[in-house]
C-alpha cells in the first residue's frame, strides 16, 4: 500500500483502538473484566446496557443532556444568525475587536469560573434547570456559531439582498424566505458544532445541575465513585454517549470540512 | 465593499448580551474574590493585591505553569504537523472522504470525562489493552499510577488522540478549497511536491491553521476534565496542569481568594499569548 | 517551439464509454505549424477546454495521440512536455513577490540565479511589470496577476507551446482590449506557438492566425478568421461568428434550384447535395435593399453608427440586413437582393454548394 493511503488508515486505527476497548468492555461481565485480560468478550452480555436503559437515574441523564444540548443549539443559532449577518454585510464601530472579544470567551478558565457561574445562576433562580446549562454553554458556542455562519453568509453575494429589497421584500421576510434557504448547509454545520460542544462539556453542566437536569456525564462520574468498580456499566454508558454524536455527524458529514473553510479569522 | 452602518449593532446585540451575561458577571465575581480573604461564613476581608503577589512568587504556581506550557507546547508541536500530514494524505473526493471524516470526527464527539475514563480503562496495567500489551507482550513496565513519565506520555497521547482530528478537519477544509488550476499550474511550472506544499498548500491553509493553533492553544490551556479523570493530577503532582491545580486550591482548600487571583493571572496569560498568535498570524492580511 | 499535431484524438470522462454521447471529444485531427497563433472557439461545453488540457498533458486522451514535432508526447506529463498554460483565473503564488513568481519555473529547473535575473527582467519589461517586481503578488489587481501567470510561461526559453484557457474572464472590459493587444504583440516578439481557448469570437478572431470552431466535441471548421466569416462550412459557424450572425433561411431544392418561399435563389455555385433539411445562408452584410428582389416588410431598424441594421420579415421568416442607408420606418415594404457570390446552400447544416469555377 502507498504511504498516502497508509497514513489515514493507521491514524483511524489509532483512533478506533481505545473506542474498541470501551465497546468490548461494555459487553463483558464485571467478573470477566476483573478476572484478567481478554481481547474479545468471552461471555457476551447485554446486561450493562439493560441496566442503563431500564434505570431512570441512568436514562434520564441522557434525556437531560439531549434537552440542554438541543436547547443550547436553538438559542445559539437564534442569537448568532443576526450577528453573523451583521459581520458579513456591514462594517461598524469596533467590529473587529468585538469578534476577537467573542473568541476570547473560549479562553476563560472554566474550572475556576464554575463557582461564580453557580452563584450567578442560583441568584437568578435557574439552578438545576436545563435552561441554565443551555445558557451557560452559549459562552463558547455562540462565538463558534457566529464564526461559521459568517463564513457561509459572506459567500452569498450581496446582490441577493439588494434584488430582494428592490422586489419589495421586507427585511424579516427576505431573511426567512430567501436568505435562510441559501445558507441552509451553514446552519446545519453550526448546529452540529453547537450540539457537539454542548454535549461533550461536563464541568459547567455538572456545576449548574443537581438532580432535575443532571447530565449523563455527571451520572457516570457519580456512579463510578459510589457503586465501586463497575467498569462494564461505565463502559456501556460511555458507548451510549458516543451514539448521538455519531448519528449527527453522519448527516452533516458533507458540510463539516466546508464549514471551516469559509470562516474568517 | 461592506456598508458602514452602526445599526448593525442591533443585530449583534443579542449575542453581546448573552455572552456578556456569561462572561462579564462571573469575571467580576472572580475579580471581587481575588482581592479579598475569607474564613468561611461568607465573611470577607480586603486583601488587596496580596494574593497576586503570593501566587506570582509561589513555587507551586511556577511549577504548574511550567507543566502547563510544556504540555501545551508538546501537543501543539505534535498535533499541528500531524494533522496537516494526515489531511494531505487523505483522499480528496469520493466515498473515502466521508468515511475518513466520520471516523476521524468520532473522538471530538465523546464527552470529555468519557474520554478520560476510556483512556483509563485502555491503559490499566492488567486489564487494559494498551497496559496489557506494554507489560505482557512488549515487556515494558508501564503503570501510570506509579510512573510520572508514563503518566505524562499517556496524557499527551490522549490529547493527540482526542484533538488531532480537529486540526485534520481544519487543514482538510483549507486543502479542498484550493482550485485544481493551482496544482496544474504548479505541475507545468515543474514544482516539486515540497514546492507545491510550501507555495500553494501551506499559504492556502494558513488561515485555517491559524484557527487550529488558536483553538488548540486556548483549549489545551483550559484542559481539566480529561487529565483529571485519567490521572487525577498524579502521580504526585506530575500531571497537575493549571486547571487541575486551580480546582485543588479553590474547592479542595476553599481558598477562594488565591484561586481567583490565580485564575485571573492565568486568564491574562492565555489572552496575551492568544493575542500574540492572532496578530502574528494575521499581520499580512488586508 | 514546436509543431503540434493531433491524430484521431477522442476523449471520454466516463470509464466505459458506450455511445457517442459519452465522448467529450470525437475524432479530432489537427495539425498546427510552429510559431503560429491559434484559437479554439466554441460555446461552453463544446470540448475546447478538454482539448486544451489534452495538449498540455493534464488529461490523457482515451484514444489517439498528441505529437510535438513528430515526437509522440501523449504519455508525457505537462512538465516533460515543456508547455506553459495560463488559466481562466489568475494562478499566482500568493506569498511570493512578483519577481519570485516569475523566477519560480526557472528555479524549479535549476537555472543559475544569474540567468534567472536576466530572463525575469526581460520578461518583466515585456509585460510592463518592471515596477512591481519587489511587490508581494497577493494584493495586485487581476490584470497584473494574469500577466504574472503569462510571464511564468514566457520566462522559460524551452517552451514548446503556450496555452491560454479563457485568460480574460476576470479582467475588466477596458483592460481586456489592452491585454489582448499585448498578447498579440508578445506573440510577434517571441514567435512561440500559442493556443488560445475562448467562447468570445472577437478575442479569437483578433488574436489568432487560424481559428478552430468546435461544437459538441467536434471540429466543424478550421481556418483563417476571414474564411470563417466569408464562407462558413457549417450553419453553426455562420451563426456563431459575426454580429448579428448569418441569416439561415429555410428552403426547398427542386430541380437543382433553391427556392425560398417560391423565389428561386441564385447561389455561389452548383448544388452538390440536397438531402435532408436544406437552408440558405447569407450574411446580413451581403444583402442589399433594392427595387427588385424578394419582397419583405421592415419590422425594426437600428442605427449602428456606421451602418444600419434592418430587421425584416419575409412571410414568417426574419431576415437581418446591414446597409449604409438611413434607418427605415417599421412597416415599409422593401425588396431584398442577395449577393449570389455570398449566398450558399446548407444541407443538414453542412455546406452543400461548391464554389463556381
Amino acid at each position: 500500500m502507498k504511504l498516502r493511503t497508509l497514513i489515514p488508515v493507521i491514524y483511524i486505527l489509532f483512533l478506533l483502538l481505545p473506542i474498541y476497548w470501551l465497546v468490548a468492555m461494555s459487553f463483558k461481565t464485571t467478573n470477566e473484566i476483573l478476572g484478567g485480560f481478554s481481547l474479545f468478550p468471552q461471555r457476551f452480555t447485554l446486561e450493562n446496557y439493560q441496566t442503563i436503559l431500564t434505570d431512570p437515574t441512568w436514562y434520564w441523564g441522557y434525556i437531560n443532556s439531549i434537552i440542554y444540548a438541543s436547547l443550547n443549539t436553538v438559542i445559539s443559532l437564534l442569537a448568532a444568525l443576526p450577528a453573523a449577518y451583521a459581520f458579513s454585510r456591514y462594517r461598524f464601530l469596533g467590529d473587529k475587536h468585538l469578534f476577537f472579544w467573542l473568541l476570547t470567551n473560549r479562553m476563560a478558565p472554566v474550572a475556576v469560573f464554575a463557582l461564580p457561574f453557580f452563584q450567578l445562576y442560583s441568584a437568578v433562580g435557574l439552578f438545576d434547570t436545563h435552561l441554565a446549562v443551555a445558557l451557560a454553554h452559549c459562552l463558547f458556542n455562540i462565538p463558534l456559531a457566529v464564526w461559521i455562519l459568517e463564513g457561509f453568509m459572506s459567500s452569498v453575494p450581496k446582490e441577493l439582498d439588494e434584488t430582494a429589497y428592490v422586489d419589495g421584500y421586507s427585511f424579516p421576510r427576505f431573511f426567512v424566505t430567501i436568505f435562510f434557504p441559501s445558507i441552509k448547509s451553514g446552519i446545519g454545520v453550526a448546529a452540529f458544532f453547537c450540539f457537539m460542544f454542548s454535549w461533550v462539556e461536563l464541568l459547567l453542566a455538572k456545576t449548574l445541575t443537581a438532580v432535575a437536569a443532571k447530565p449523563i456525564a455527571a451520572t457516570m462520574t457519580r456512579t463510578a465513585s459510589s457503586a465501586g468498580y463497575e467498569l462494564g456499566l461505565l463502559a456501556a454508558a460511555g458507548v451510549l454517549t458516543i451514539v448521538p454524536g455519531a448519528i449527527v455527524i453522519y448527516f452533516v458529514r458533507n458540510y463539516i470540512a466546508k464549514g471551516f473553510a469559509l470562516g474568517r479569522v | 465593499m461592506k456598508k458602514h452602518s452602526q445599526r448593525a449593532w442591533l443585530f449583534v446585540l443579542p449575542v453581546v448580551l448573552l455572552v456578556a451575561f456569561n462572561a462579564l458577571i462571573p469575571l467580576m465575581t472572580v475579580i471581587n474574590y481575588s482581592v479579598q480573604e475569607t474564613f468561611g461564613n461568607n465573611q470577607f476581608f480586603w486583601a488587596g493585591l496580596r494574593w497576586f503577589e503570593e501566587i506570582l512568587q509561589s513555587e507551586r504556581f511556577h511549577a504548574a505553569l511550567a507543566r502547563q506550557f510544556l504540555f501545551t507546547f508538546t501537543i501543539l508541536i505534535i498535533e499541528v504537523p500531524l494533522g496537516v500530514i494526515i489531511a494531505l494524505s487523505m483522499p480528496r473526493r469520493g466515498l473515502g472522504v466521508s468515511v475518513c471524516l466520520v471516523l476521524m470526527a468520532l473522538p471530538l464527539l465523546i464527552p470529555w470525562n468519557v474520554v478520560g475514563a476510556m483512556w483509563n480503562i485502555f491503559t490499566l496495567p492488567k486489564i487494559g489493552l494498551l497496559g496489557w500489551v506494554m507489560n505482557n507482550l512488549l515487556g515494558i513496565s508501564y503503570n501510570m499510577t506509579v510512573s510520572p513519565v508514563a503518566a505524562w506520555i499517556t496524557v499527551i497521547i490522549m490529547d493527540v488522540w482526542h484533538w488531532t482530528s480537529l486540526v485534520v478537519l481544519l487543514a482538510f477544509a483549507g486543502l479542498i478549497s484550493i482550485p485544481d488550476a493551482y496544482y496544474q499550474a504548479a505541475r507545468i511550472d515543474g514544482a516539486s511536491n515540497w514546492a507545491v506544499f510550501r507555495y500553494i498548500q501551506l499559504p492556502k491553509m494558513k488561515r485555517v491553521l491559524t484557527i487550529a493553533v488558536l483553538l488548540r492553544f486556548m483549549d489545551s490551556f483550559n484542559i481539566y476534565t480529561e487529565p483529571f479523570v485519567l490521572t487525577g493530577g498524579g502521580p504526585g503532582n506530575s500531571t497537575t496542569l493549571l486547571s487541575i491545580d486551580l480546582v485543588k486550591v479553590a474547592l479542595g482548600q476553599f481558598d477562594l481568594g488565591p484561586a481567583a487571583a490565580m485564575s485571573l493571572i492565568y486568564f491574562v496569560i492565555t489572552l496575551a499569548v492568544s493575542w500574540m498568535f492572532y496578530t502574528l498570524m494575521t499581520r499580512n492580511e488586508s | 517551439m514546436a509543431r503540434v499535431a493531433l491524430e484521431n484524438l477522442s476523449h471520454s470522462y466516463s470509464i466505459n464509454p458506450t455511445n457517442a454521447a459519452d465522448y467529450a471529444l470525437k475524432k479530432i485531427n489537427l495539425s498546427w505549424k510552429d510559431g503560429g497563433a491559434y484559437a479554439l472557439l466554441g460555446p461552453s461545453g463544446c470540448g475546447k477546454s478538454t482539448l486544451l488540457n489534452i495538449i498540455s498533458g493534464l488529461l490523457v486522451p482515451t484514444e489517439g495521440r498528441v505529437k510535438f514535432d513528430e515526437k509522440d508526447v501523449t504519455a508525457l506529463s505537462p512538465e516533460q512536455r515543456n508547455i506553459a498554460q495560463v488559466f481562466q483565473f489568475p494562478v499566482i503564488y500568493d506569498t511570493l513577490t512578483v519577481y519570485d513568481n516569475l523566477a519560480f519555473p526557472l528555479r524549479n529547473r535549476k537555472v543559475p540565479e544569474e540567468g534567472i535575473k536576466q530572463r525575469v527582467s526581460e520578461i518583466a519589461i515585456m509585460l510592463e511589470l518592471e515596477d512591481d517586481l519587489s511587490k508581494r503578488s497577493a494584493h495586485l489587481p487581476a490584470d497584473k496577476k494574469q500577466k504574472i501567470s503569462m510571464g511564468r510561461g514566457l520566462v522559460r526559453d524551452d517552451v514548446n507551446v503556450i496555452m491560454f484557457d479563457e485568460p480574460l474572464t476576470v479582467i475588466d472590459p477596458e483592460l481586456k482590449w489592452k491585454l489582448r493587444s499585448k498578447l498579440k504583440e508578445l506573440h510577434q516578439e517571441i514567435e512561440v506557438t500559442m493556443i488560445y481557448v475562448t467562447h468570445d469570437q472577437t478575442e479569437a478572431l483578433t488574436f489568432a492566425d487560424q481559428v478552430v470552431v468546435m461544437q459538441e466535441g467536434e471540429i466543424i471548421q478550421s481556418g483563417e478568421p476571414v474564411d470563417l466569416f466569408e464562407r462558413p462550412l457549417h450553419t453553426f459557424v455562420g451563426h456563431f461568428i459575426g454580429s448579428p450572425g448569418m441569416n439561415i433561411l429555410p428552403c426547398h431544392v427542386k430541380d437543382n434550384v433553391a427556392l425560398f418561399y417560391g423565389h428561386s435563389i441564385e447561389l455561389e455555385g452548383p448544388i452538390i447535395r440536397s438531402e435532408g433539411r436544406c437552408e440558405i445562408g447569407i450574411r446580413p452584410e451581403h444583402i442589399q435593399l433594392g427595387t427588385n428582389g424578394i419582397p419583405a416588410v421592415v419590422v425594426r431598424a437600428a442605427d449602428l453608427g456606421q451602418h444600419t441594421m434592418v430587421q425584416t420579415l419575409v412571410n414568417d421568416t426574419g431576415v437581418n440586413v446591414i446597409t449604409d442607408g438611413k434607418p427605415l420606418e417599421a412597416g415599409t415594404e422593401v425588396n431584398l437582393c442577395f449577393d449570389p457570390r455570398k449566398t450558399r446552400l446548407y444541407s443538414e447544416s453542412r455546406i452543400a454548394t461548391a464554389v463556381a469555377q
